[in-house]
């Protein structure tokens, strides 16, 4: 399953080793994990509550997931976003692609983070000694999606 | 009947997850049932004011204000994504 939506944990090495099994085409793994920060915006977060469209946030990392392939030859590649309490140092989210060079696969890997951060239905909401806060969307975010917006095989 | 679901601060403004609805027959489009919704008071008009950066979907796709809604659809109205 290359998407998955999960209240529970995630194990890279895991994750890895089912994208490269028995696939000799693969000369290339490039991942990226977010974690949870203790500050943010200037305030300490105790927790941090991710919700989720079930459903629609499915749907999207699989449309993202598709633009990807779309766009650069990669082999696969899996996406796992994390939902509900989680702490800081908790992983919030994985992305993995498989390739067979290194190009293709930090490009895709670098365009679904920029992609999900924008496209996908998931809200954060910070538990802070302020109070608890919905986390707005940043404007940089919006920017480094914007730089795929024209296709790109020819820079990947 | 539609189903209008309604997610994070958007929710919590609202004191609802979701709800179900006759479409009215005035209503042809997003911003028809965006106006709609407005129209039942305070509260309702000014979580979903006009130049509130508020996200559609129709049926699990993001939607503009002159995307239709028919009877059975799905509409979900929420903030601009914070995952990742």
């Amino acid at each position: 399953m290359p998407v998955r939506v999960q209240t529970g944990d995630f194990d890279i090495a895991r994750e890895i080793d089912a994208l490269r099994a028995a696939n000799r085409k693969v000369g290339a793994v490039a991942s990226f994990i977010g974690t949870v920060r203790d500050v943010n915006d200037g305030s300490a977060v105790a927790t941090l509550t991710l919700e989720h469209y079930p459903g629609m946030t499915e749907k999207a990392l699989e449309e993202i997931v598709a633009e990807a392939r779309s766009r650069w030859r990669i082999i696969d590649a899996t996406v796992i976003h994390r939902v509900g309490e989680l702490k800081p140092l908790d992983q919030i989210v994985l992305v993995v692609v498989v390739g067979e060079h290194r190009g293709e696969a930090f490009a895709a890997c670098e365009f679904l983070m920029d992609y999900l951060k924008t496209r996908a239905p998931f809200w954060k909401k910070e538990q802070t000694p302020e109070g608890d806060r919905w986390v707005d969307a940043r404007g940089s975010d919006d920017v480094a999606a914007d730089r795929w917006a024209k296709p790109s095989r020819d820079a990947a | 009947m539609i189903k209008v679901l309604y997610f994070a601060k958007l929710r919590e403004d609202l004191g609802k997850a979701s709800e179900e609805l006759a479409l009215p027959g005035d209503v042809k489009t997003v911003a028809g049932l965006r106006a709609h919704l407005m129209a039942r008071g305070a509260t309702w008009q000014s979580a979903l004011e006009q130049g509130k950066a508020l996200r559609v979907a129709v049926n699990h796709e993001i939607a503009e204000p002159g995307t239709p809604v028919r009877a059975g659809d799905e509409v979900a109205f929420f903030p601009p994504v914070t995952g990742g």
